[in-house]
């Protein structure tokens, strides 16, 4: 499990809140690497250092993905705010990711 | 992506291919023993075609019988909703689904947004997981067509294809059952040949309407490294599950009993010369009603006063109307209900397939244990789904049946009054050990039931055309009265016996005369020999007094004589009398009857 994690940044609007997500990946499979790649990306354009994400590699935790309802991967699980969202794939379609996310007036 | 191994599926093929049971009633034979072991079976066919029930099935059976735990991913529907629809059949899947079975639900949610290419490596990791968790040994990959269409990339669903098959092969169990939805040769999925072509197993399910009822069909497409059974497959779902209807052993075994039962009263019983033999099928054909119903209940009826325990199976009319009809003709069966003796059980024909029929009466059979069973009509399973259908299940019922030694009656309702056409209905005539006709004859204004036995197997039976008739206390045969060659009935068999009987009464009046005239006259007779022979005593008497006196007389008139002779002297003294007294000694000897008498009484005249 690998894990990245950014407190809040000083320079955000206040209306800021952190987005809280899990990506689910299997090891280095293609797919899942791009989808870090993707999903490293995104943050950086539009969360800046706004969101909390967990990186659960599926492999080395089988049961918890299962656990946590996760099918297929890579997954990307929205945790916080409400309302969650689930996003399936390598994250390369970066529109309906963001808009999934709800994030993209959390931004200028 | 990894390298594809070919040599895995090849090795083996030398040897007898170890096989799975599914448990499947049918499947198992025509399979010769079930699905391959540590093996892939791909089930294909439309929606609703019955693949899901049957690798469910096929789990539930492991699980229950042998104990083998199993996973079943659901790509199609929910969990829930798999659990919900399994309820209907008696497998208890709620509580093997808390142990022995593993159900993940791995249908997407349409909210979850999809961007970009996913792959199944997390989910077969979780699988392995799984699976080493609590020992599986079958997996189900069910609908895994809705998965594969989501990759929306031939080459991806390729790739994915590849990466279940390598994971079956590295996590052996003993049977891997995947499921997808490919209509006739149409699928969504672009690769479903290669689907096809690696799993080792392939069978067919189909789903088709005919005359509004949805018929089931399964077909064994590919077995590698065994044979099987080909062919078309009726299936049906009853409580237990799904059924194929295997085909029937082609060697006939039905014991032959020489017993006999009666098949409702003592007259037809006496036309089939002794009733019906114990575990005969016979069959009761007839236009609406000519009482087909009637016989067919006090069929049951006597059965169950024999004691015996009988099924009532009626379709499109209910056990209730039955009861209630046949009572007023004097057929009680609803005693026997209560008494758990006989069960009555009615369906609507249209509702499921003939096959579905079948099942539900094999189960009611397994489950009441009758001896004796009705069937009425039989042929309306042929509203059922198609008449091909109908009578495969109505030749496989009668079979069935009498593999279980029961004896059964069947009707089939004819639409024409002619026992001819019912040999292009459902064709049970074929079949049935016994068949009686009855029709309406319609002669001089009437309408009379007429009972006929077309045949019976094995026994003596009438060839006569005998009247039905309905009293208060059941059916019966009236007598027999024939004129000109027809079998009176009706009016006119009524007519015939009041005018034998009126014959009767003359002739038995007359005999009464006659012997009162005999009587009288033996009387006569007897009189008149008293009295002749009271003449004849007098007459004797009368006539033994005639000829003592006469006789004295005689004696009288010799003395007469020989004192004239003395008066005259005519004769010398001493000879006269040794002249006389010789022919009267003669005379005496002659007439032998009471001369003792007379002698003495010539001796004391002969004495002085």
């Amino acid at each position: 499990m690998r894990r990245k994690k950014s407190k809040r940044g000083a320079s955000a609007p206040a209306v800021t809140t952190v987005v809280v997500m899990r990506l689910y990946i299997a090891n280095n499979a293609p797919n899942s690497v791009r989808a870090v790649a993707n999903l490293a990306a995104i943050c950086e354009e539009h969360l800046k250092d706004n969101f909390k994400l967990e990186i659960i590699d599926v492999l080395e935790y089988p049961l918890r993905a299962l656990a946590d309802g996760i099918l297929v991967t890579p997954s990307l699980a929205k945790v916080s705010p409400s309302p969650a969202a689930k996003i399936v794939g390598n994250l390369s379609d970066k529109k309906s990711v963001i808009h999934a996310l709800g994030i993209s007036e959390s931004v200028d | 992506m990894k390298r594809v191994t070919v040599t895995a599926t090849k090795s083996a093929a030398l040897q007898p291919l170890p096989k799975v049971a599914t448990g499947i009633p049918g499947f198992d034979e025509l399979s010769h023993g079930g699905l391959p072991r540590n093996r892939t079976t791909l089930l294909r066919g439309g929606p609703g075609s019955g693949k899901t029930v049957f690798a469910l099935q096929s789990i539930v059976n492991a699980a229950r019988r042998r104990q083998e735990p199993g996973i079943f991913v659901a790509f199609e529907e929910s969990t829930r909703q798999i659990v919900a629809n399994a309820a209907s059949f008696d497998w208890r899947l709620s509580a093997l689904a808390k142990h022995q079975l593993f159900f993940l639900d791995a249908k997407l949610s349409p909210e979850v947004v999809q961007s970009g290419e996913f792959d199944l490596s997390g989910m077969l990791a979780m699988l392995k997981a799984k699976k080493d968790e609590i020992g599986a040994n079958w997996i189900v990959f069910d609908g895994i067509d809705v998965l594969l269409t989501l990759l929306q990339n031939p080459i991806a669903e390729m790739r994915e294809i590849y990466r279940i098959r390598d994971w079956l092969a590295d996590n052996e169990v003993n049977a891997a059952i995947i499921t997808a939805k490919i209509d006739g040769d149409s699928s969504e999925i672009v690769n479903y040949g290669f689907l096809q072509f690696m799993v080792d197993c392939v069978v067919r399910f189909e789903r088709r309407l005919e005359h509004g009822v949805a018929l089931h069909r399964l077909q064994i497409t590919k077995y590698r490294g065994s044979d099987f059974v080909a062919g078309e497959y009726p299936v049906s779902f009853g409580p237990s599950g799904m059924e194929v209807g295997a085909p029937e052993p082609a060697e006939i075994r039905h014991e032959a009993s020489s017993e006999r039962v009666s098949a409702g009263f003592e007259r037809l019983d006496t036309m089939l010369g002794g009733g019906l033999f114990r575990g005969s099928s016979t069959l009761i054909t007839g236009v609406p009603g000519t009482s087909k119903t009637t016989l067919a209940g006090k069929f049951a009826e006597a059965a169950c006063q024999r004691g015996e325990r009988t099924l009532f199976v009626s379709f499109d009319e209910g056990a209730e109307p039955i009861a209630r009809n046949l009572s007023s003709v004097g057929i009680q069966l609803k005693p026997h209900v209560k008494s758990g003796l006989l069960r009555m059980y009615s369906a609507r024909t249209e509702s499921i397939g003939a096959e579905d029929h079948l099942v539900k009466l094999k189960s009611l059979i397994r489950e009441h244990r009758p001896r004796c069973m009705v069937v009425d009509p039989l042929s309306a399973i042929a509203k059922a789904g198609g008449l091909s259908a109908a009578r495969a299940v109505a030749n496989r019922l009668i079979y069935m049946v009498k593999d279980e030694k029961v004896t059964v009656v069947v009707t089939a309702i004819n639409t024409v009054n002619d026992p001819q056409t019912e040999a292009t209905d459902l064709q049970i005539s074929r079949i049935a050990d016994t068949w009686i006709h009855l029709s309406y004859l319609i002669r001089s204004g009437e309408r009379n039931r007429a009972l006929t036995i077309i045949k019976s197997r094995g026994t003596w039976h009438s060839n006569q055309v005998r009247e039905l008739i309905l009293t208060d206390t059941g059916p019966m045969l009236a007598d027999v009265y024939t004129a000109g060659g027809e079998v009176l009935m009706g009016t006119l068999r009524w007519e015939k016996e009041g005018e034998e009987k009126a014959k009767t009464i003359q002739r038995r009046a007359e005999y009464d005369h006659k012997r009162g005239e005999l009587q009288v006259a033996e009387a006569d007779t007897h009189a008149r020999i008293k009295a002749l022979q009271q003449d004849l005593e007098r007459q004797r008497v009368e006539l033994a007094k005639y000829s003592s006196a006469n006789e004295a007389r005689i004696v009288t008139s010799s003395d007469r004589e020989k004192e004239l002779r003395r008066i005259r002297s005519a004769d010398p003294a001493g000879r006269a009398p040794t002249r006389i007294v010789p022919a009267l000694a003669k005379r005496g000897a002659s007439n032998r009857s009471g001369n003792s008498g007379r002698k003495g009484k010539k001796d004391a005249h002969d004495a002085p």
